[in-house]
Order: structure tokens, then C-alpha cells, then sequence
């Protein structure tokens, strides 16, 4: 039976089987590349994205569970890399080899959503499910600052 | 700059031993084949539109040490553009135009910084060329300001034209009030058509007048990062495009004897089911590219249905003699092969064992490390098409030369017949300096005539990775009365056979402190090994570094002696001569070759790190600590201190490191360049946690939570340091890794007086907080 998905607020039909990762279905039926495959087991946080304001890891989310969900990807949360934690990530240059940097993105974007300012100790729990070999931890803490200020200027 | 070749194939040859050519250092070999007889153009590197958009090819893989950037922005200096009119373009696999286009041991600074610069350097002076010619008037008397040509001020009287019109690409308004003056965009198509001058001939920049180099520049593909843009290997799309993954025996090189690949056929997006036979056979020296593995291929509509049905395959393996490895017989063999007389003596000078006999103390100690993986956030995996007897594929290989020579004789084709696009890969550490991946995808896409990707999972990336070789380490020292190092004994057990280490597992005969004390003996003995190997980021000095520092530390602590004092008075010591050394040059400076430390260097790095991080004055209480530890590898040098608590339970905190780095002369990209301090850090951080079991040939570990990276709470500030000395700058990738290992295992010893002798440091009863 044909599953309806809100992904970045644009509705779309898929016909896969409702236990399909959400992951697959993102990347392979609908084409939103920007959610990464990094482990299948929930343990590295790079295929992040956003099920009703919540980060959740998209390779260990049932699609069929998330029908009435609105679901935000990376290429969702701003037309334009203007959402402040992008430009915060853009401004301190923060990815290496980058691959991660959607997953930590939106966990970013989540942790903003509900902790406006965090401190370094909700940074760490928050962006602990969260993987990066290149080590751009110290400069992903910076980011999240950053952009906490920058969104707390604009409002 | 010149590399030394030689010095580096030395690395690979054991004593007595023909030469084996120890791969993690090849690329820098290569770079003398394959960059010395091309004559590189501007032409080949630079495109400027109308407009005056200038577009650089980046002829380096791109997987997260900056080499887009890097590269062009030497070239773009020279060139003498404003980056923000710069746009980089990937450069598809062609080293006769390029020259060497591969992204390991930290070559392409120093591979790149001479004649990257001299391209950039040639396209201005085309570009002057062209000018002169149009007005006229001799070259010598135009120069250039980013983005457009002037004529100097004895130049004839200017001429009204369409000069004066700003170029809606620059920002930059140029008052030419003396002559006239030319857009590049204006000037490119006859540029591009003059003969290019040699690159020996242009002049280069002076330092001082640099404003691209030595400036940070965002990574080129940094905004499509942060947009989800499809960049990665992973990402590849091609029309009616398959997807592959494959299942592989649980062993090193078994071979499918029986499989129910008919069932398989007939599930849900399966086309087709492909039983690969492989070219591996497992022997005492597994060389590096052993060949394709041993296995059976999915090849569905979708990944996740090629995933499904692979959860279904019932398959009888012919695990063959890779299945009697376990590392608990490692280790024994080791054990064994330390009590007995080395196979190969690398390094000999002094009498070492006169020297013990008359120490007023002598300590022993046996390091053991693990083979760990590289585990990349993207798995491996690749993209091909194959149509009408000619492929085309998409790699993130960081090696690609080699990938496309090992798919053309997979597939019994010419290398001209394979077109490589290289793709931005999340990750490498040495891993895609291997090509495994693009054969297998290779192999697939000829087999079922359509484009395929191939896609590993977590748990073939782990249980298939070329693996850091792990091994186990002798040691002996002796102190005289005065608490100065007297000998030194290193006694390395690694894999392979009786000529050849596996790849990553060789050792320099002039691997530090080797040189240094008055009397020393390097000995390596090995023992067979049926599993891949590789370069992992600091090959062998990623775990070289932490046996020789960690031990200079407890001679320091046995003499009682500050171990920083300690170790900068080794490194006065009249050095023994360099067995590596060659006749080529660094720089302009050392008539030796690349592997060969210079003291003073490192002594720098020590003492700068010392005064960061307040060494002389570290507090000294119960369950804290400092360490200290530095190396030289890959022509760079790094000193880090690490500042540790460990608690009642063993847990290892870091709370901060300094680190302080020489590179050279010149910091090309800062930003960046701190960036690969604070990863080296990290990534050497990570490696302290992790291990690879082997039980009964299988690799017991599968994913993250058994083979853990580093996570953001475990995370200290990191400081990093550059201490500017006038060498050629160098590279970053790998020199900023190997301290920190020492630098932590140091520091929990200052803490807590327990050694730490064996990795990971579970295995030492340790673990991070």
C-alpha cells in the first residue's frame, strides 16, 4: 500500500514496504541525498534528520511509523544555507572531509529548537549520538554557539 | 623541492632482505615517476571565462584534508586573482596533464607547493603576454593586479577603452590613471593560445605580497556540505543505475563452495546474482591490492533491496588456512619470536650489549598494539558503467592511477578505454589509497551491462578493511649514573614473511630515537599474517611514535629526570648518521633526504609545546597528570602535551592538549591547518580505544559500538601552535597525529603511576570517562 510522506513540507507517494528505513527511502526513492548512511545501527548519527521537530536517525526509523509526521532533511531547513546554524557552519568553516556534517547539522537545528542557548554539557549530550572522524568536534561546539547568538540577535 | 626516492623505498626493505617496497610510502615515490617527466601547463589548469571568472582545476581526490583548496589557492596566488573569483573544479583522472593526482603521506604540499605556484606563475604570464602584444609595448613594462593587467607608469599615455569597465565578477575597482588596462577575461582566448613558458622560468611571488596563501579560505565545497548538496561517492546517480552489495566469506579469501542463489534471484528488485571467485591466494605476506575478494553480488533496483536479499543468502564457504588466525596466536608467536634471535637487523651502531653490562640501570619493557580500522563515515563503494567495451567509473580513491591499472587488467581492457571522474569521499585515513572497492564495482558493472554502485555496509567495511597492522614491541635501555641514556634496543615483531613487512607494518631504520643514543640496535622478526593490510593515517608512526615516546618516558621517570628535559638532552647528543640519508635536498637547507629528522626541529616543537602549555610548572596531584611526547614523520614535526585526570574506576578524562607543530615556512590555508591539528588529536584519540580481534580468521568487531570513534564529551579544548621556520612548507594530514597517543598514555602514567604498555587501553584496564 502506498505510504504518504510530509518530507520538507512537500507531500510524496512511496510504494516500498512501511519497514523500509526511512533512510533508503529518502535517499533512494525521493532522491534526498543529503541524508547519509553511516553504520545501519543507529550508532553514528549521519543519516540525522528531523521527524516532528525531534532528531532521529533515519537508518533505524520504520518509514511506515513516520506517515503522519512532518519530516525535515537537510535540504529542508533552509531554501538557501540560510538557516543560522548553516551559516554558522559555513562562517567557521566547520566540515572536513564533510560527510557527517547533515547528521550533526540536524542535530544542531534540533538541539536550538528546544535549548535556544545550551551550554557546553547539553552540546555534549546532545551531539554525542553524533560521529565525525576528521575531529570537528571542537569546531562544531563553536558553531552551535555561534548560531545560538546569531539566532538570538535576529529574533 | 626534491623527495628523496630512494630514502623512501629504504623504508620497506628488511635487513638482508630484498627491496620490499612498503606502499605507504609509494605515493611520494610516484611522484617522482609519474610528476617529474610532465611538463605542466597553465592551459591544463586554468580557465578564464569573458566575464573573468576564473575556474582552477583541483588535480588532487578530495576526502576532507583540503586539497581543493590547498592546491588551487597556490596557483591562484601566483595567478594573482581574488579567490572569491576563483571556482574550482574537480579534475577527472589524466596525469599526463596533471601530474601526480593521488591524496597520501602528506604529499601534495610538498608535491605541490613549488609547481602549483609556477602554473599559476605562467597563466599571469600569458596573460601579460597577451596584453603586451595587443598595446604593443614590451612585457616588461605590464604587471598585474588581481584580476586585471596594467601597464606600469612608463608606459605611453593611456587610451580610453573598454578597460575602464568594471568587471562584474571583481569587486575590486582599479584606478588606471597611467595606461591602459585589460580585464583577464578580455585577455584569456589569446592567452590560452600562446606557447606556455616554461615553469622554471617565471618568477614567483615574494612571500610578503602573498593575499591568498596564509589566509584562510572556506572549503570550496563547504556551503554544498552544509546544504546537503549530492557531492560524495555515495551520492552518485547515473540513469537506469543498479545498486550492488556483496556478501563475502567471514574469512580472509574463502571462497563460495555452494549458495542458494536461485532463491535469491527471485526476490523483491533483484536482477542479478553474481558469484565472484576472486584472485587471492592467503600466504605468509599479503601484499597490498592482494585482489578482488572472494564473494557473491547483489545487484538490485535499490541498495536496501540488495541489503534484504543478502539477509537471505544460505552460502557453504571454503574458509581455507586464514581460518586457523586468532589473536591470542598473535600474540604467543610474538612472544616467542621475542625470545628468540631477530630475523633482520635494521640498525646497528655501538655496542649495545657492553653498553647494558656497564648502565648503572637497565629496563625492559614489551609494547603491544592492536590492529585497528579505518572506518570512514562513507563506506567504501564505487560507481561504474560499463557500454561498448569501455568503462567509466566514479571513485573517491585518493589513488585513482592505481585503481584504473587494476581495473584494466581485471577486466582485460586498456587503461585508455577507462575514463575516472574523481569524487569527494568522506573520509580516507589511507583507506581509499586501496581500490578495491572501484574493481569490484568494475568487475560488476561488465558483468550485467549497466551502470551499477556499489555500496558496502558498516560491517563488510569493518570486517573487510585493509587493517593497521597490529604488533609487539622489545625493548631495552640502559641509563648511566648520571641518569643520561646509554643504549637502546628495539626489537619490532611484525607480519609478513621472511623479506617482506605486510604494508604498514615496515619500520625506518631511522624511526626515532634511532640516531640519538650512544649505542642502539633495530631488529624486526615476523610472522605470517592471511589478512589485508595498509597505510593508516602516519603509517607505522601512528603507533611508532607512542612504543618509542612512551618508553623514553619511563627512562625518563627510571632516571629520574623531567622526561622533557630528558629528551632534549638525547637530542644533543652528536647524532649517529643517518643510514637513510640521501644526496637530494629539502629545501634549501639539508643535504639529506626527507625521513631524516633535523634536531633542531624537533627540539623547537618540544620547546614551544613546553612553554603553551606551562610544563615547567604542571601541577603534580593524585589522579592528574601531564604528558609529553613529539615525532617527525612525513617531513613535518609535533610536539603535544596532554593534560589528564583518571578517576577511581580507571576512566581517562582528557581536559586539554596543546599542540605545536613545524611545517615550514608557510601556513598555506590557517584555518584549515588548525583543523587538521584538532582532527589529529581527535583521530589519535579514537585510535587508543579501539581494537581488531581475530577469532578463528573471523574479525570480531562490526560496527561503532564495538570499534568506537571519539564522541563530542570526550572532546578537550585543543590549542595548536606553528613555530615558522624557513623550510618548505609540508604537509598536515598525517604529522599531527602520532604525539597524542604518548602525550595521553604519559600523562595517565603522571596520574596514576600505572604504565600503559599495551593498547587499546581497555586491554591495560583503562577507558575514556
Amino acid at each position: 500500500m502506498p505510504l504518504k510522506l510530509t518530507i520538507n513540507n512537500v507531500v510524496s507517494t512511496v510504494d516500498v514496504p512501511p519497514e523500509t528505513p526511512l533512510l533508503w527511502v529518502l535517499r533512494d526513492v525521493l532522491n534526498y541525498k543529503g541524508t547519509k548512511f553511516g553504520c545501519g545501527m543507529g550508532l553514528c548519527g549521519a543519516c540525522t534528520v528531523m521527524v516532528s521537530g525531534k532528531a532521529v536517525r533515519s537508518c533505524m526509523t520504520r518509514v511506515g511509523s513516520v506517515t503522519n509526521d512532518a519530516i525535515t532533511t537537510i535540504e529542508g531547513l533552509s531554501v538557501d544555507g540560510s538557516h543560522p546554524v548553516q551559516v554558522a557552519w559555513e562562517s567557521l568553516d566547520v566540515p572536513q572531509c564533510g560527510y557527517c556534517q547533515a547528521g550533526q547539522i540536524m542535530s544542531a537545528a534540533a538541539l536550538l529548537s528546544h535549548t535556544p542557548h545550551p551550554t557546553d554539557a547539553e552540546i555534549d549530550t546532545a551531539m554525542s549520538g553524533n560521529l565525525c572522524r576528521c575531529g570537528t568536534y571542537p569546531r562544531i561546539r563553536q558553531a552551535i554557539h555561534e548560531a545560538a547568538e546569531a539566532a538570538a540577535i535576529t529574533k | 623541492m626534491r623527495i628523496d626516492r630512494r630514502s623512501f623505498l629504504e623504508l620497506g626493505a628488511l635487513a638482508g632482505g630484498g627491496l620490499a617496497l612498503n606502499l605507504y610510502r609509494s605515493p611520494l615515490a610516484r611522484a617522482q615517476s609519474i610528476g617529474a617527466p610532465t611538463e605542466l601547463t597553465p592551459q591544463a589548469f586554468i580557465k578564464i571565462a569573458p566575464d573573468g571568472v576564473v575556474t582552477i582545476m583541483a588535480r588532487a581526490s578530495e576526502t576532507g584534508q583540503g586539497m581543493r583548496n590547498m592546491l588551487p589557492m597556490l596557483i591562484a596566488e601566483e595567478l594573482d586573482v581574488d579567490w572569491k573569483d576563483v571556482r574550482v573544479q574537480q579534475a577527472d583522472l589524466n596525469e599526463k596533464i596533471y601530474g601526480p593526482q593521488f591524496s597520501g603521506g602528506s604529499a601534495n604540499t610538498p608535491m605541490g607547493w613549488e609547481p602549483m605556484r609556477r602554473v599559476g606563475a605562467a597563466g599571469r604570464q600569458l596573460l601579460i603576454t597577451a596584453a603586451a602584444q595587443t598595446w604593443g609595448v614590451p612585457v616588461a613594462e605590464c604587471t598585474t593586479e588581481p584580476g586585471r593587467v596594467l601597464q606600469t607608469k612608463s608606459s605611453p599615455a593611456p587610451q580610453p577603452s573598454a578597460a575602464h569597465v568594471v568587471q562584474a565578477s571583481s569587486a575590486r575597482v582599479l584606478h588606471v590613471a597611467s595606461g591602459r588596462s585589460a580585464g583577464y577575461g578580455e585577455l584569456a582566448a589569446k592567452a590560452a593560445a600562446l606557447p606556455p613558458p616554461a615553469l622554471s622560468s617565471v618568477k614567483l611571488k615574494d612571500p610578503k605580497d602573498y593575499r591568498i596563501i596564509g589566509h584562510s579560505q572556506a572549503g570550496v565545497d563547504t556551503h554544498s556540505i552544509v546544504t546537503g548538496k549530492p557531492i560524495f561517492g555515495i551520492d552518485v546517480t547515473l540513469p537506469g543505475m543498479l545498486c550492488a552489495s556483496i556478501q563475502k566469506a567471514p574469512v580472509f579469501a574463502g571462497k563460495v563452495k555452494t549458495a542458494n542463489l536461485d532463491e535469491i534471484k527471485a526476490l523483491p528488485g533483484v536482477r542479478h546474482v553474481l558469484v565472484i571467485d576472486g584472485g587471492i591466494t592467503p600466504a605468509a605476506f599479503t601484499p597490498w591490492e592482494p585482489g578482488m575478494e572472494p564473494g557473491i553480488a547483489i545487484v538490485a533496483d535499490t541498495w536496501w533491496q540488495a541489503q534484504q536479499a543478502r539477509k537471505q543468502l544460505k552460502v557453504e564457504w571454503d574458509l581455507g588456512p586464514a581460518a586457523a588466525q586468532t589473536s591470542e596466536g598473535f600474540v604467543k608467536r610474538a612472544e616467542e619470536l621475542l625470545q628468540a634471535p631477530p630475523a633482520n637487523t635494521l640498525r646497528k651502531y655501538g655496542d649495545v650489549d657492553a653498553a647494558f653490562t656497564s648502565s648503572a640501570k637497565v629496563v625492559e619493557a614489551t609494547y603491544n598494539y592492536p590492529f585497528i580500522a579505518h572506518v570512514t563515515l562513507e563506506p567504501q563503494g564505487a560507481t561504474a558503467h560499463w557500454k561498448d567495451g569501455k568503462l567509466e567509473m566514479w571513485t573517491t580513491s585518493t589513488l585513482p592511477v592505481d585503481g584504473r591499472g587494476l581495473v584494466a587488467k581485471m577486466l582485460g581492457i586498456k587503461e585508455s578505454d577507462i575514463t575516472t571522474h574523481l569524487v569527494r569521499g568522506g573520509g580516507s585515513f589511507g583507506r581509499r589509497l586501496q581500490n578495491d572497492y572501484a574493481v569490484e564495482a568494475a568487475w560488476i558493472a561488465k558483468q550485467i551491462d549497466a551502470p551499477v554502485k556499489l555500496l558496502w555496509s558498516r560491517e563488510d567495511d569493518i570486517a573487510h578493511d585493509p587493517f593497521r597492522p597490529g604488533g609487539t614491541v622489545g625493548l631495552k635501555a640502559g641509563l648511566d649514573a648520571q641518569g643520561k641514556l646509554t643504549a637502546w634496543r628495539h626489537h619490532l615483531v611484525t607480519f609478513g614473511d621472511e623479506k617482506h613487512s605486510t604494508s604498514g607494518g615496515g619500520i625506518g631504520a631511522d624511526t626515532y630515537p634511532s640516531g640519538f643514543p650512544p649505542a642502539y640496535a633495530l631488529y624486526t622478526s615476523a610472522q605470517p599474517l592471511m589478512l589485508r593490510t595498509g597505510a593508516m593515517r602516519a603509517p607505522g608512526d601512528n603507533i611508532y611514535c607512542w612504543v618509542a615516546q612512551s618508553f623514553l618516558d619511563e627512562m625518563a621517570h627510571e632516571a629520574g629526570r623531567d622526561p622533557l628535559e630528558f629528551q632534549l638532552e638525547l637530542l644533543s647528543n652528536k647524532k649517529a648518521p643517518w643510514k637513510s640519508s640521501g644526496k637530494d635536498e629539502v629545501g634549501d637547507h639539508e643535504p639529506t633526504g626527507p625521513s631524516v629528522l633535523i634536531p633542531e626541529r624537533f627540539k623547537g616543537v618540544l620547546e614551544l609545546v613546553a612553554e603553551k602549555s606551562n610544563w615547567a610548572k604542571r601541577a603534580k596531584e593524585p589522579g592528574r597528570g601531564m604528558g609529553i611526547a613529539a615525532w617527525f614523520c612525513h617531513l613535518g614535526y609535533f610536539a603535544e602535551v596532554a593534560d589528564v585526570s583518571v578517576d577511581a574506576n580507571n576512566k581517562v578524562t582528557v581536559h586539554h592538549v596543546w599542540a605545536a607543530g613545524d611545517v615550514g615556512s608557510q601556513i598555506i590555508n590557517p584555518r584549515a591547518a588548525e583543523s587538521m591539528g584538532f582532527g589529529g588529536v581527535i583521530d589519535g584519540m579514537g585510535e587508543m580505544g579501539q581494537e581488531i580481534t581475530l577469532s578463528e580468521g573471523r574479525v570480531m568487531q562490526s560496527n561503532f559500538h564495538n570499534h568506537p570513534l571519539i564522541r563530542m564529551r570526550q572532546v578537550p579544548p585543543i590549542e595548536v601552535y606553528w613555530r615558522k621556520t624557513d623550510y618548505a612548507p609540508t604537509g598536515l594530514g598525517e604529522p599531527t597525529l602520532p604525539p597524542i597517543l604518548p602525550a595521553v598514555s604519559n600523562a595517565i602514567f603522571a596520574a596514576t603511576g600505572k604504565r600503559i604498555r599495551t593498547l587499546p587501553l581497555q586491554k591495560s584496564g583503562f577507558s575514556w570517562a
